[in-house]
């Protein structure tokens, strides 16, 4: 209901804690700074110009004025806002569409004047508590700042140290450039004499093996037309015959399913029968489609005439082949990667006993040993390799130090270093379902606390605080990515603390998580004793 | 975090944005609806028989025979007070009982006496008592005609299109002819047998199968389908729910509408696919007479729309007209359904307002919601603890927004168990409720009706025990996969089960739970991850009933029992809100409803309108759609813009799917939050007419939310209108809805009428496409000359904070310079209202007069309410404003008037709301 009457609020103010007070007349809901504007009796005139009215049309709840300066005790308005005073505590502004709304919201209960809120004066209460955990907050602010002090100290140290070591480093990093130099040359003195035994052992080995080879081949190949005469031989009269012949369709030269007698005739060169003699002139017509009657024998291929191979050892056939050259070796498995499937497979696969005819064939050409004189010069050059391989893998990691150091001496680890202890730490927080595990600079984690794998929550992106305080905040990014969402991100919020722990963890967006981190090194410097962190204006 | 989620949903999903058509049927394979629609219009086989007519007071029976098999059909016929015609058909002896759907009608409805005018061997003409309307039943073939003078309202079997798939054996597994065919001794028997013998090897009649899913099909074929001509008739609307237009489409050259509960991935627009509720009631209108046809069946609905006009171009149409060629316009429908019968209530309007309370005197009426749920909703999948919950709470207090209910989504439970709370994120529900009640805010929680198969679990040994689970086709529990993994579903359709559950929301029961809290009914489809379709298998059982017979009302009943657990755990004093994402005919008794999950795409922005204006013409007032789109991320525009719409909208809830990034209003920029926060504010000013509209809803069954030719019925340029609309009758509303554009052209309905900005109170003639130019923070609103529209101007953080707030009313001159308007106030929560606890003002202006006059004297109830001030738009200046009081007192009245606006505004006159009273202006 309205309360047609401008309503005066007899304030109690206190100057000094209990000390003595004095009552201040103005219209409710308008902080002394602005009493002024509010005269008793005089017309009043909205803040923001626009136009007077009759003070009795203050605080009469209806609206007069656009900027709702003309209610600042009421809810008429609708941009107003209503000052308490919450002697105690600290004073406020709330909205005025607060006043008299049925909830609490000064501490000194002066916004509920009139909708039946039974509101408790906390503000002495809150003030203290307020008072306290400032306090309290000053204490830790206080050491954290001193320890910040001892970490700016350490992380200066340390970044001397790493210079130092840089520098030391970099002495290192020299002596073995230099070296690895000088064992370049003597493994390259030591590899050409090498590689010439080795040719000159290959050379002679592939021409002898390839010929031995051939020949067994040969011997095999005459073998087993030997076998097909006799199979094919039906009635045994030492003759292989047309019709002999007909009874192996796969021979049908065409393959239209209709092997006649001239297509027969054909392949046994003309005529109708042929003695062994001349099936050893035919014979090269039957080999390859010839299956056999008894045994599952299959037809070995064709035989390249040796001169031609240029690459033994990618043929599909893999017979071991000396292999000592991996540098060739490897350029060979490229090529047979291009390949397909079926090739690369067999290829990789060791000969092994399946196939019989393979066991014979690598039983063909086993490799004879090299002579001592070349085994020699190839002992020589693997020790000068090996040498040079350990010198060059000490500089190697000798330029990856240099490369760390480099990096954390110039990395951002605040204005003076503060962060710098946070390098290469891991800090983790247990909640109820997961272990949260915070490595600043690196990357941020999660595993599940009963068993499942670890996700990755981001890794280290940059600072990421307001403009005024950008190392209040990191950023972790790029973690895994969720499914039909983005990649998970973590920011971590740093505030002043003591100890060095991760508070809390939460996911407040999907795949977006938060973590709230306390360290000494954001400790700001504690506030002179003279300066009390309150509002006077009241008080 | 939800692993066991996420792998569900990579199963349940395709991972593509976009509906995944193939999980759904088309009516190809849906075997009933390939068999129906494959009849072509032709001669009936059906033919009345004369001779077994019964006229009673109440009711004409009459049998009718299918000449091609012999099968006996009993024709119902019924005049229903308040100009409604039933027409019933069933089997005359079905070999068991079919289906006739019970629990939707609010009670048998009352009849009205036929009268026969005349009958020869060809047919009967019955009087329908009113109007002279008549009944004209043709014999040979069977048509039955409603006619009103000379005019043919409504032709039914009028294309031969009458189908009833009679109950049968099966053959092979059964030898004896059918009863009914014996008795026949037809000579063309012999033949006819032959050919129903042909029918029968059909394919889909006995088993079917949809993807790996099996369809064992007990009974046979069992479908109904009947058609009904509208000559006339250019514009049919209504079954919902599909995201397409308000008018609905011929369905020639593509499937027909479907209804059938889905919960659909993903859905497309503009296409007659069917979504997660159905309300199988059609209204067809044209300049002259508006009427509805509503078909009383639960099972699986095809419905084809064919028109003579549909695809003449308006040239076309003139044409015919200048050459007096034109043959009448008429609109053909078929409906099919898979089992039950055919029921058929014929409303014949003939306004659209007539039709709409001859629906609801079938159905009810809106449920009265509690004033605060027509507030704003902040929710997401998922708020993730309660200290979420507590700064996404002072997030809106922070920055000065109004909102009344916090929603939490399943990831609130114990592992999806319904009624209870994760242990370690809401370990505290009544805390965090207490917190949210200390601020008079509210919150809902989500309770699904799958039932976690767990013995731990406290509701299923209870389902389990009790036998209340719906069962499998060889009588075991059905089970099926949702949100908690393997599932039961309560056979909401028992009315034993529904009472049960309806005692699981009393405070002992569910536990954490406060009176501030409500409820919300998802995947009640009812949604099953693993089943054809997404939904339960046809052939499980509900008692003697197949879910085929039942599966379009689940949803409806699990509203039904979830709203009587709020009741009843109030001991019936508080008004209940459950929100649901199916329906049926009916639903609207229960509660609210949403429209799915739509997506952030402006095209879902837009379709928003119509699919609630559908919902609108069919009952279901409480509509909305996720504000902003459930899945993805919106632009800021769309976002702002949604906003804007959904304020002016029934249900205003955001919303926002789990794998988006959070959207509270505040997160966008200072700007929009500004945006966001003005078009949420300007629902709160007009939370006194969203009350109004409801109470009127409540008792007249008018749609909240209308189209523009519910209103102004003979203007042919408002029929198709589905991108603006009214609420009640005197706000029209043009929300912004398409992106980066710098106006919108709405039309301004009414020949004789103004309609004032209410930003600007700039006055626009009706009967104008008027373009207004828009900014970012425009929300195109008009109200209508001769309204009287009460508002609060207090707006706080959440609507029962402004409770006792003063009120400002707008009065809109009309060219008479007259208006009218009411004002409806009651404690806002309660069922008191129903006890006459209210107050109900109407608000007049004429001859300079304006006075509130008591239009429920018999009401009792006490507001502080007073009026603040009267802004009089389209005024002139007086010389003085005198306010008398009922004690005849009369005192002088302040104001001020805006010469270049015509605003008249009079300052403070202080007078209660509920009191008599007379302004005069001289």
């Amino acid at each position: 209901m309205s309360s047609r009457f401008h309503q005066l609020l007899p304030m109690l103010l206190l100057l000094s804690v209990g000390v003595s007070a004095v009552e201040v007349q103005r219209p409710r809901g308008v902080p002394l700074s602005k009493r002024q504007f509010y005269e008793e009796g005089k017309p009043f005139t909205c803040l923001d110009g626009s136009h007077s009215i009759p003070f009795d049309r203050v605080n009469d709840d209806y609206c007069d004025c656009q900027d709702g300066s003309d209610e600042p005790g009421t809810a008429a308005c609708p941009n107003g806002s209503f000052h308490c005073t919450n002697a105690g505590f600290r004073p406020a502004f709330i909205p005025s569409s607060r006043i008299n709304d049925g909830i609490c919201d000064c501490c000194d209960t002066t916004d509920e004047y009139n909708s039946g809120a039974a509101c408790q004066n906390t503000c002495r209460e809150m003030g203290h508590k307020e008072r306290e955990s400032l306090q309290k907050m000053a204490e830790i602010a206080k050491e954290g700042f001193v320890l910040k002090q001892q970490l700016i100290q350490e992380a200066k140290r340390g970044i001397e140290d790493k210079k130092a070591k840089l520098v030391d480093v970099q002495v290192v990093k020299k002596d073995l450039e230099e070296k690895v130099e000088a064992l370049r040359t003597v493994k390259e003195t030591a590899e050409q004499p090498e590689k010439e035994a080795k040719e000159r052992h290959l050379k002679n080995f592939t021409i002898r093996w390839y010929y031995q080879k051939a020949l067994i081949r040969m011997e095999k190949d005459k073998a087993r037309m030997a076998v097909v005469f006799l199979e094919l031989d039906d009635d045994a009269d030492g003759l292989v015959s047309v019709s002999e012949l007909l009874s192996h369709s796969e021979l049908d030269p065409d393959s239209d399913a209709s092997f006649t007698e001239a297509e027969a005739q054909g392949l046994l060169g003309g005529v109708d029968k042929v003695d062994t003699e001349a099936f050893e002139a035919v014979w090269n017509n039957l080999k390859e489609k010839y299956v056999s009657e008894v045994t599952t024998y299959t037809a070995a291929p064709v035989e390249t005439p040796p001169e031609e191979v240029r690459e033994p050892a990618s043929d599909n056939e893999s017979e071991q082949y000396p292999e000592d050259d991996v540098q060739e070796d490897e350029e060979e498995e490229d090529e047979e990667d291009e390949d397909d499937d079926q090739d690369d497979a067999d290829y990789k696969t060791p000969p092994t006993p399946a196939t019989q005819e393979k066991k014979d064939d690598d039983d063909e050409g086993t490799m004879p040993p090299y002579d001592q004189e070349t085994q020699n010069l190839i002992d020589a050059a693997q020790k000068a390799r090996d040498d040079f391989d350990e010198a060059e893998r000490a500089l190697r990691e000798v330029d990856d130090q240099i490369t760390n150091l480099e990096k954390e001496i110039s990395f951002d680890f605040g204005p003076n270093a503060e962060f710098a202890y946070f390098y290469s730490q891991c800090y983790e927080l247990s909640t109820s379902e997961y272990i949260y595990r915070l490595c600043p600079f690196n990357r941020v984690s999660q595993k599940p606390k009963y068993g499942g794998s670890e996700t990755n929550l981001g890794t280290w992106g940059k600072w990421a605080g307001p403009e005024e305080n950008v190392y209040s905040m990191m950023k972790y990014e790029h973690g895994t990515g969720c499914w039909q969402g983005p990649n998970r991100s973590t920011t971590v919020k740093l505030t002043c603390g003591k100890e060095t722990v991760v508070t809390s963890t939460s996911e407040p967006s999907r795949c977006e998580y938060l973590m709230e981190f306390t360290s000494p090194a954001i400790c700001g410097e504690p506030p002179s004793r003279d300066s009390e962190p309150r509002d006077h204006e009241e008080l | 975090m939800a692993s066991a989620l996420v792998l569900w949903l990579a199963v349940y999903l395709s991972g593509t944005w976009a509906v995944d058509k193939g999980n759904f049927k088309t009516c190809d394979q849906s075997s009933f609806c390939k068999r129906q629609r494959a009849l072509k219009p032709g001669e009936s086989p059906y033919r009345a028989l004369l001779e077994t007519m019964e006229l009673t007071n109440t009711r004409l029976t009459l049998q009718l025979i299918n000449d091609n098999n012999k099968v006996h059909l009993l024709l119902e016929l019924y005049r229903l007070q308040g100009n409604i015609t039933r027409v019933k058909i069933n089997e005359l002896k079905p070999l068991k009982p079919r289906y006739e759907v019970p629990d939707v009608l609010i009670r048998e409805p009352p009849t009205e006496p036929l009268s026969l005018l005349s009958q020869d061997e060809n047919g009967v003409v019955l009087s329908l008592g009113v109007e002279s309307q008549r009944v004209i039943i043709s014999a040979r073939p069977f048509r039955l005609d409603i006619v009103e003078g000379h005019e043919v309202l409504m032709s039914l079997n009028s294309r031969g299109l009458l189908a009833f798939e009679h109950l049968r054996m099966r053959k092979d597994t059964q030898a004896d002819p059918e009863p009914e065919k014996k008795e026949e001794a037809d000579p063309d028997n012999q033949a006819e047998t032959a050919k129903e013998e042909e029918e029968k090897v059909e394919e889909g009649m006995w088993e079917e199968t949809f993807k790996s899913h099996s369809d064992g099909k007990p009974n046979g074929p069992s479908s109904v389908s009947l058609d009904f001509s509208l000559p006339g008739v250019e514009h049919v609307y209504g079954i919902p729910e599909h995201a397409d237009t308000l008018r609905l489409k011929t369905t020639d050259n593509g499937d027909p509408y479907r209804l059938y509960n889905l919960d659909v991935f993903q859905y497309e627009l503009y296409n007659p696919m069917a979504l997660y509720g159905a309300v199988p009631v059609m209204l067809a209108h044209h300049a002259q007479r508006t009427t509805g046809v509503f078909w009383l069946n639960a099972a699986e609905t095809w419905v084809d729309i064919s028109s003579n006009t549909a695809g003449k171009t308006v040239f076309g149409k003139m044409l015919d007209y200048v050459q007096g060629s034109s043959e009448t316009p008429q609109t053909d429908v078929r409906w099919i359904s898979e089992s039950g019968i055919i029921d058929v209530f014929i409303m014949l309007g003939p306004t659209p307002k007539d039709v709409f309370s001859q629906y609801a005197s079938l159905t009810g009426t809106q449920s009265f919601p509690p004033l605060t749920s027509l507030g704003y909703h902040q929710c997401r999948w998922n708020y993730n603890d309660q200290e979420d919950v507590q700064s996404v709470d002072a997030g809106f207090d922070e920055h000065d927004i109004p909102y009344d209910f916090i929603w939490l989504d399943i990831e609130h439970t114990d592992g999806k168990r319904y009624f209870t709370w994760d242990p370690h994120k809401f370990a505290t529900p009544k805390e965090m409720l207490q917190g949210i009640m200390d601020k008079k805010r509210k919150m809902v929680a989500i309770v699904d009706p799958h039932i976690k198969v767990d013995s731990n679990y406290k509701i299923h040994n209870e389902i389990r025990s009790r036998g209340f689970y719906i069962k499998n086709k060889d009588g075991g529990d059905y089970e099926g996969w949702c949100w908690p993994g393997s599932a039961g579903y309560p056979d909401f359709t028992r009315a034993d089960m529904r009472a049960w559950w309806a005692s699981m929301f009393a405070y002992d029961q569910y536990e954490g739970s406060m009176e501030n809290l409500y409820t919300w009914n998802d995947m009640n489809e009812p949604s099953v991850f693993n089943g054809p379709e997404v939904t339960m298998h046809k052939d499980a059982m509900h008692g003697d009933w197949e879910h085929r017979d039942v599966h379009n009302l689940y949803g409806f009943y699990v509203q039904m029992a979830t709203a009587e657990g709020l009741i009843q755990r109030s001991g019936g004093v508080e008004r209940p809100f459950v929100l649901t994402r199916a329906f049926f005919a009916g639903s609207q008794r229960y509660g609210a409803v949403w429209t799915g999950d739509n997506a952030a795409e402006w095209d879902h922005l837009k379709i928003s309108i119509p699919m609630c204006l559908s919902l609108g013409l069919v009952g279901i007032s409480f509509c909305g759609a996720d504000v902003g789109g459930f899945f993805k991320s919106p632009s800021t525009e769309l976002l702002v813009r949604w906003y804007q719409t959904g304020a002016y909208q029934p249900f205003f809830r955001a919303h926002a799917h789990l794998d988006t990034p959070r959207r509270e209003p505040w997160l966008f920029g200072p700007e929009n939050t500004a945006l966001i926060r003005d078009a949420v504010r300007q629902r709160y000013t007009l939370m006194p007419y969203w009350y109004l509209q409801f109470y009127q809803a409540h008792h007249t069954g008018q749609p909240v939310m209308r189209p523009l030719w519910v209103e102004y019925p003979q203007d042919p340029a408002t029929f198709a209108l589905d991108d603006e609309f009214l609420i009640g009758r005197d706000l029209l509303v043009h929300p912004v809805t398409e992106e980066g554009v710098r106006g919108v052209t709405a039309y301004l309905p009414g020949k004789d009428e103004v309609w004032f900005d209410v930003h600007t109170f700039q006055k626009h003639n009706g009967a104008q496409n008027l373009y207004i130019p828009v900014t970012i923070s425009s929300i195109p609103v008009f109200q209508r000359g001769g309204s009287i529209i009460p508002r609060k101007l207090r707006v706080r953080r959440s609507s029962s904070c402004m409770e006792h707030d003063p009120y400002s009313l707008y009065v809109a001159l009309n060219p008479q310079r007259t208006a009218e308007g009411e004002l409806y106030i009651d404690d806002g929560h309660t069922f008191n209202y129903e006890k006459k606890e209210f107050v109900h003002r109407r608000l007049s202006f004429a001859n300079n007069l304006l006075s509130s006059v008591d239009l429920a004297p018999d009401a009792q109830f006490t507001t502080h309410s007073w009026i603040e001030r009267i802004i009089i738009l389209g005024a002139s200046k007086p010389s003085k404003v005198t306010l008398k009081t009922a004690d005849g007192q009369e005192s002088h009245i302040d104001f001020e008037f805006d010469a270049s606006m015509s605003v008249l505004t009079l300052r403070k006159p202080g007078m209660n709301s509920g009191a008599d009273w007379t302004v005069m202006l001289q």
